[in-house]
């Protein structure tokens, strides 16, 4: 690790205004990539504004239909959000099948999206529960948000400040590990909307998370496992490395599917 | 048995420091004016060195010095070296190539040392690490195992085809000829995955000088800190040998990795009086994985014969054997004489014949890991004897029961005299408990579920207690492998153990103190066990290959004798009776036929007082040494049993059961081995399973951290069925057999007889990871659908 300066503002407009005042400063939210990058001397961001004193970025607020998570709030505690376990169990399911526990109680949502690593799981949920995605400046909407490996609309020093997720009639997230670092080699999420069946299959896409719009066509016609039989995505997306390479991936996208239907469909 | 005796599940009296963050180990050392250094390694493969220019880190802040190869070679400091002769079938030396602890003109892995910075803080010394210009001629690397003697790229300029040794071991006529008249033959073609060892406390080295009295002192993460000392001064050369203290203080674990003399604690001895401060150095998980010699990496083809009867009359091995870019400390022995003495198995084979070739490649050193040598001649034997029974369409225990060995002592055609054991005994436990007579309901029970349920046997032997001397050095070995004790009993009773023998995890100071209480009679609380100081310990060879109960406790129990043999002689003085009528029995010295009689605890009180007798007729004192030299191997075997269930769909392997039936020997702590054979089970699943070092053409390391290489899981294992049969070995005074390795020696196979069972097919490499069961369950027949 090269040496750095820290900040630990206390208000969102604090933080803002550091990341803009230093040009080469980075958010630190768990640290849980941040820093083992730092320590391997991958990235040596000049300036660690850490986020982790600042109380508007915590929080899980239910209002109609929607659930808004702070930023700075860690995995163990969506998993464990008694307002999220009733409204979006899938999603509490999801949080608590990230890493370990050490894990769980220190990385974010926040860090996570913006990170928007390619085995991320959250990026699945955001499509597939049509999340908004709320900075200090704007509100994105998850379609436009993800926009390739560890790339995102954010600009420059802009801060995400809360997700807000649309809660689905039925959701199921099956996810599929890579054996050595637990991360998603496939994840797929489901969710069931008034307005129609959403899939988003993180971990498999050689360009990061993605919806698969003929699962989703047949899923509104027929929400059954059965319905995506024949159903394949095609391996030319598909990442490829020593734990899965493109056809592994692209099978194991259509048995997550199936098993993310069936848990959804069987869910009251 | 007593609480607190031999058989006692004695909790671990070490345990109480390492749970509460009180254990401590090299890192944990700090010595005033402490300087730490940082290794600059190769990013490649494989070049030669034009230059390096080290005057920018050397003006850096906070640098104290820059060394590089031609650093240590002004000062004569000698290469790192292997120390076990192997020779070629031609009679010609195996080819050892120059192995400089920094890099002499020529790197040769990724992660090989090419300079070293000493500074202020380590901060400082990898800022200035960068600063170091090396001007490399990249040149291309030579990787795969198979393909070795075929590159054009030539890795030593002693060995032009890359070959260390082309070894043999048997009798090749009488092989033939047994193959000549078989039945059947069973050809198979084996890879045994490199793994990297992975202890928990990564390698760290602190070196310190005394400029006073000219001592030198090593703390360093060993598992025999004594043979470090003999190879840190007889051979490289860094200070004469009553010169330098090592100390191996708590040790995180080590499998095999922490054996090897390495370039990290030569350079900070040597550099600590260069730069006349203490130098330390400790890894990180990343440098670990670079650096720490890595296990296994064989490519094997074998063949079995059999007769009309089913009965197994030869054996036939090639195998292909990596030991990485240089020979490391017992590189050569592994796949050689720790290998091929094993391949008979538990098994009645006539003639065996096997031939080994070592190559270099542009990899990490491969050395010793957790059994060395024996679980990949376990690998090639159960996976050939499980095929060899489904291709005779014979149920694979009864097979293994046919062509047991039933007598003994019964000499192998390749070495090994094993003298003591019943495997058929072990078989029938493991059969029990694991419910085989079963097993057909439960296949179909998970084929009604869409599931492939396999069954997999492994009927392993090992060789431990290594090992006699005169034996060991008629094969090449450079050094004896007896192991020495001295036993000092204090005026108070209190007993000090120091053995040679060093405990990084396997819990020593309790097992050890186990025997002591049990001979002396003594509270275990009274009883210390010290190791892994070469100032307080006189020398040993240290905790290798499941050695240290049957050949170090050996030692310690033959000095306990003598002890008992002295304190009959104070007894017989102070109760004023005749040597001979003085017995020793349950921590009291008495006179046969009468009640008078002493406790321990008194006798050697009177030992030091010596108020009852002159020095002329007996010496003051109560402390005996003793040097222990075993006659034979020792050979541990049993059966492991494991049951796994297959998901076709996403090729996950979830072993369902696994039952161990094991023959120890006598066992001193049975919750101590139960520890050993769950944890060496678990690494055997990992290799089986999940670990496997892959390099890619270019030679970097692709599984360079926990992110891409798997490690095992509690998760990823079931709660084991752990029995045990017991023939005590006739070899040593305790009936010791070992226990460490045994489980990462039975597992392998074990799990992929499962799966191929499960499969219906045999072809399935290690690791099984789900991607290659998923292909492979793509050629299995599906199951058949229940009615
Ligand atoms: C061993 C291990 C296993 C893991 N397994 C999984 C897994 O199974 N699934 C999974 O999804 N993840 C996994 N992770 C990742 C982890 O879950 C964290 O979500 C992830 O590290 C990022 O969150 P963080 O809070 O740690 O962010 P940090 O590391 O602090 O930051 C990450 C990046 O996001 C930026 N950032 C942080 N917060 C904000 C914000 N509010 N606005 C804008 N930018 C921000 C930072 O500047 C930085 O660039 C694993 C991590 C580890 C170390």
């Amino acid at each position: 690790m090269y040496a750095f300066e820290y900040h630990r503002p206390a208000s969102v407009k604090q933080a803002a205004d550091l990341a803009s005042q230093f040009e080469d400063s980075k958010f630190l939210a768990g640290g849980h990539t941040l820093l083992p990058t730092m320590k391997l001397r991958l990235a040596a961001p000049a300036n660690l504004v850490d986020l982790g004193q600042i109380a508007e970025l915590r929080g899980i607020e239910r209002s109609g239909s929607t659930v808004t998570i702070g930023a700075m709030m860690k995995h163990a505690e969506v998993a464990n959000s008694g307002d999220i376990r009733s409204s979006i169990p899938a999603l509490a399911e999801m949080a608590e099948l990230i890493g370990d526990p050490h894990v769980r109680n220190r990385g974010t949502i926040g860090g996570s999206i913006a990170n928007n690593d390619p085995s991320a799981d959250y990026p699945a949920a955001c499509l597939a529960l049509n999340a908004t995605i709320v900075t200090d400046r704007r509100k994105i909407a998850a379609d436009d948000f993800f926009q390739g490996i560890f790339s995102t609309a954010l600009d420059e020093g802009e801060l995400i400040t809360r997700v807000a997720f649309q809660t689905p009639k039925q959701a199921a997230y099956a996810k599929f590990r890579n054996p050595a670092s637990r991360y998603a080699l496939v994840g797929v999420f489901v969710a069931r909307h008034a307005d129609g069946v959403r899939v988003a299959v993180t971990g498999a896409g050689s360009n990061g998370v993605f919806r698969v719009p003929e699962m989703e066509a047949a899923l509104n016609l027929s929400f059954t496992p059965e319905a995506l039989d024949g159903i394949s995505v095609s391996t030319d997306a598909m990442n490829s490395d020593i734990h899965a390479d493109a056809a592994y991936r692209a099978h194991l996208v259509g048995v997550m599917a199936r098993r993310a239907v069936q848990a959804a469909a069987s869910r009251s | 048995m007593s609480a607190t005796g031999i058989g006692a599940p004695v909790r671990r009296k070490e345990d109480q420091r390492f749970v509460t963050g009180q254990g401590r180990y090299v890192d944990d050392f700090n010595r005033p004016g402490q300087a730490y250094a940082y290794f600059l390694r190769s990013p490649h493969a494989h070049a030669a060195i034009r230059s390096i220019d080290v005057s920018q880190a050397k003006a850096m802040p906070g640098v104290l010095a820059v060394f590089t190869g031609d650093d240590l070679a002004a000062d004569r400091i000698g290469g790192l070296i292997c120390g076990w002769m192997i020779h070629s079938k031609d009679g010609t030396p195996m080819k050892a190539g120059p192995h400089p602890a920094l890099a002499q003109g020529k790197v040769r892995y990724v992660g090989d040392h090419v300079a070293v910075v000493i500074a202020e803080t380590l901060a400082q010394a990898k800022d200035a690490a960068e600063a170091i210009a090396v001007d490399y001629d990249v040149l291309p690397a030579v990787v795969d195992t198979a393909q070795a003697t075929k590159a054009s790229v030539q890795v030593h300029d002693v060995s032009p085809d890359n070959t260390v040794f082309n070894w043999h071991l048997g009798n090749k006529d009488e092989t033939d000829a047994a193959f000549a008249r078989a039945k059947h033959v069973t050809k198979i073609d084996l890879i045994n995955n490199r793994l990297v060892p992975n202890p928990i406390e990564p390698r760290a080295a602190l070196g310190e000088y005394d400029p006073g009295t000219d001592n030198y002192t090593l703390y360093t993460t060993s598992q025999n800190p004594h043979v470090a000392r003999l190879v840190l001064s007889a051979f490289i050369g860094v200070a004469p040998e009553h010169k330098l203290r090592v100390i191996a203080p708590d040790v995180g674990g080590g499998f095999g990795s922490k054996i090897f003399i390495y370039a990290e604690e030569t350079v900070c001895v040597w550099a600590a009086k260069k730069v006349k401060r203490p130098v330390k150095w400790t890894s990180d998980r990343s440098e670990a994985f670079l650096s720490d010699a890595h296990g296994r990496d064989h490519v094997t083809h074998a063949e079995m014969a059999t007769d009309e009867n089913g009965k197994i009359i030869g054996l036939k091995v090639h195998t292909i054997a990596n030991l990485g870019a240089y020979l490391s400390t017992f590189s050569s022995s592994v796949p050689t004489y720790l290998y091929a003495p094993l391949l008979s198995g538990q098994y009645d084979i006539p003639a065996i014949y096997c031939e080994v070739d070592g190559v270099y490649t542009n990899t990490a050193p491969v050395d010793a890991y957790r059994g060395a040598g024996r679980p990949e001649a376990t690998f090639v034997i159960e996976r050939l004897v499980e095929k060899t029974a489904r291709e005779l369409g014979q149920d694979p225990a009864e097979f293994r029961r046919k062509n047991y060995i039933t007598q003994f002592p019964h000499a192998t055609p390749v070495i090994m005299t094993y003298d003591t054991g019943d495997y058929a005994a072990s078989l029938d436990k493991a059969l029990e408990l694991a419910d085989y007579r079963n097993f057909q309901a439960r296949k179909q029970d998970s084929a009604r579920r869409g599931k492939l349920r396999g069954i997999g046997f492994s009927s392993y032997i090992e060789a431990c207690g290594i090992a006699p001397s005169q034996a060991v050095g008629s094969l090449g070995a450079g050094v004896g492998l007896w192991e020495s004790a001295e036993v000092r009993v204090n005026p108070t009773g209190s007993v000090e153990v120091l053995t040679g023998s060093h405990s990084h995890g396997q819990g020593h100071e309790t097992t050890f103190a186990q025997l002591v209480s049990d001979r002396l009679g003594i509270p275990i609380d009274q009883v210390s066990i010290v190791h892994g100081d070469t100032d307080k310990v006189q020398f040993g060879m240290g905790t290798y290959g499941s050695r240290s109960g049957a050949v170090g406790m050996s030692a310690i129990a033959k000095a306990l004798d003598k002890v008992i043999a002295k304190g009959k002689k104070v007894a017989a003085h102070v109760l004023e009776a005749s040597e001979g009528d003085v017995e020793f029995k349950d921590g009291r010295f008495g006179i046969a036929g009468t009640d008078r009689s002493l406790a321990f605890g008194e006798v050697a009180l009177q030992a030091y007082i010596a108020h009852k007798f002159s020095g002329q007729e007996l010496e003051p004192g109560l402390k005996e040494g003793a040097f222990y030299d075993p006659t034979n191997f020792t050979f541990p075997a049993g059966v492991h049993i494991c049951e796994v269930e297959i998901d076709p769909e996403t090729g996950v392997a979830k072993i369902e059961r696994w039952t161990a039936v094991d023959d120890f020997g006598v066992i001193i702590n049975p919750m101590i081995v139960e520890g050993q054979v769950h944890g060496g089970i678990a690494q055997g699943v990992g290799q089986a399973l999940l670990e496997g070092a892959v390099y890619d053409q270019n030679g970097q390391l692709v599984t360079a951290s926990f992110n891409d290489y798997c490690m095992p899981r509690a998760i990823d294992l079931p709660s084991f069925q752990v029995g045990m049969t017991v023939t005590p070995c006739p070899s040593n005074p305790l009936g010791i057999k070992g226990c460490g390795e045994a489980g990462a020696i039975a597992a392998p196979p074990a799990v992929i007889n499962a799966i191929t069972d499960a499969l219906g097919h045999e072809d399935i490499a290690m690791p099984a990871t789900p991607q290659a069961i998923w292909r492979a369950a793509q050629k299995a027949r599906m199951p058949m659908a229940a009615e």
